[in-house]
């Protein structure tokens, strides 16, 4: 009952603060919400037992990316967007248009999948793979290799926007 | 106990919330946001069918797409303040230098 009832305030909250994002006109607004969004996922995260997925996802996505677009948005003038049917009313309503033929389409495909051959959730197993413990020994294992090349990008991707944001290009 | 249907509803309804912001929005910063939105459903996704399946390697490839997002996202806002600099503009209707 208690998983059941947390399950809809995340996922609520999830779904409202996406549609938010994509309909405010302020960007700064839709930064907030985005925020929010993440935090809603982190919550639904710790329900399907993913604690190490959750606690990046606040640091990393909520915490560093997210300053990183507001610091972003401050820098730059913060011109406010049209009224969303102001301007091209024609490419918006095509664009919902192919918005909900895509959602219609995911949606026939898992519920044909999911109605087929139901999933059932293996409590005890979820629980023990989604530790800090379980995705630590397998990223120092069997995946040391992805992981040192992901140091890598973050490096090479470091350097790329220290370039790229610099003032003149010589 | 959740039907795993419900988490593939939400990922999916996120999904095309991000669709439907790059199509409709033209502030590149939103854009930028509603691709963020996309990798997050996505990530939903993986680390749903890798509880559910009890598959540690779902949420082992959900923090590598994590580190590539965050590394899209330095590179990407970079681009975005250099474009600024050069047209003084966010709207990408008016950065049409590559069109032929």
């Amino acid at each position: 009952m208690l998983e059941i009832s947390l399950f809809a305030f995340f996922g609520v909250i999830a779904c409202v603060t996406a549609v938010m994002v994509i309909t405010r006109r302020n960007p700064i607004i839709s930064a907030l919400f985005l925020v929010l969004n993440f935090a809603a996922l982190a919550g639904l995260y710790l329900l399907l037992y993913a604690q190490f997925i959750a606690v990046v996802q606040i640091i990393v996505y909520a915490g560093a990316i997210m300053v990183l677009f507001l610091f972003v948005i401050m820098l730059l003038k913060p011109e406010a967007d049209k009224n969303f049917f102001e301007e091209n009313p024609k490419i918006k309503v095509a664009s919902l248009i192919i918005g909900i033929i895509v959602f219609v389409q995911i949606g026939i495909t898992v519920w044909n999948g999911m109605t087929k051959n139901p999933v059932m959730q293996e409590v005890n197993k979820a629980m023990e793979i989604g530790t800090v413990e379980a995705i630590g020994k397998e990223l120092y294992t069997n995946y040391l290799l992805p992981f040192e090349a992901i140091g890598f990008v973050l490096l090479a991707s470091t350097i790329g926007a220290l370039i790229l944001a610099k003032k003149k290009l010589d | 106990m959740i039907p795993i249907e419900y988490y593939l509803i939400i990922s999916a309804f996120m999904f095309v919330c991000g669709v439907v912001g790059v199509l409709t929005r033209r502030n590149a910063i939103i854009v930028f946001m509603s691709i963020e939105l996309m990798l997050n459903s996505a990530n939903l996704t993986l680390v749903t069918f890798s509880s559910y399946l009890g598959n540690i390697y779902g949420q082992l490839f959900v923090f590598f797409v994590m580190a590539v997002a965050a590394a899209e996202a330095a590179v990407g806002l970079a681009i975005i303040i250099a474009i600024f600099r050069n047209k003084v503009t966010m709207n990408l209707d008016e950065i049409n230098i590559l069109k032929w």
